[in-house]
């Protein structure tokens, strides 16, 4: 977790916020663009860029929050609350 | 992993052949062309990396035999589009979205996580015993095209797939 390279993109505070995404992928690119829009601070790592020696470590990483290991995957706060999916509703309510 | 970035005129082509084939099959496109290009630029990006354009949407670790399943048009597009009108991209929508009658969303995975993949590749798929038939027939696992001859056809005339994507159902 520690080793892999999440792109920081500055903006209001709400804990710590995680995407994990596919740069391959429309809902993954419609959730990034949501949390833009949104203005708020949040981490997001494309993990079909990452090199192969991360690549696992990173799917474990969504498994554990999201055992379906889909994307997008959006982590608030350690897992307090996970979002799995480009569900508009519910993301907008979480980090409004 | 890295290599040229897919041309424009490129994407346009085969989207453009995706949805002439989709067309004939009886399938559609999402009218959004914007997103369904950038699907498609997703497929191109992916049969650059790995010989083969496996979902756009799912992860991939390139091994052509553990991902049969989500080449796209992948094993869940059909029960999927049955069930919420879409594919799980997006790529492929039902009559029912060209009718503006109802709208896709983003809808949950129905690819089984990985430990189940991993235990149902070592087990064999259930089938009927086999009879007495003059030839075997083989069942597209994309599409449910059925045939009877002795191996199947190298691509489903029905959807397209790929020979490797048939399984033995009697």
């Amino acid at each position: 977790m520690n080793q892999m390279k999440m792109e920081h993109v500055p903006g209001r505070s709400l804990g710590k916020v995680t995407l994990f995404a596919l740069s391959t992928c429309g809902w993954c690119a419609k959730t990034k663009e949501l949390l833009k829009e949104l203005g708020v601070d949040h981490y997001y790592v494309f993990v079909d860029l990452l090199p192969p020696e991360e690549l696992e470590e990173a799917i474990r990483e969504v498994e554990k929050f999201n055992p379906a290991g889909s994307f997008p995957t959006l982590v608030i706060n350690e897992g307090t609350r996970v979002i799995v999916g480009f569900r508009e509703q519910e993301i907008r309510e979480a980090l409004g | 992993m890295s290599s040229e970035a897919p041309l424009e005129a490129e994407i346009a082509a085969r989207c453009k052949k995706i949805a002439r084939e989709a067309e004939e099959g009886g399938y559609h496109l999402n009218p959004d062309h914007a997103f369904t290009m950038n699907l498609v630029r997703g497929l191109l990006i992916n049969e650059q990396r790995f010989g083969y354009p496996s979902c756009p949407c799912r992860i991939s670790f390139g091994k052509r035999d553990e991902d049969l399943d989500i080449i796209c048009p992948c094993d869940y597009r059909d029960p999927d589009l049955d069930q919420f009108n879409a594919c799980y991209c997006a790529l492929y929508v039902s009559d029912a979205v060209l009718k503006n009658e109802v709208s896709v969303g983003s809808i949950p995975e129905r690819r089984p996580p990985r430990s189940a993949r991993k235990a149902a590749l070592s087990g064999t798929s259930a089938r009927l015993t086999d009879m007495a038939l003059p030839f075997p027939v083989w069942r597209c696992r994309v599409c449910g095209y059925l045939c009877a001859r002795d191996a199947p056809p190298l691509v489903c005339p029905v959807c397209k797939a790929t020979k490797d994507r048939f399984e033995r159902f009697i």
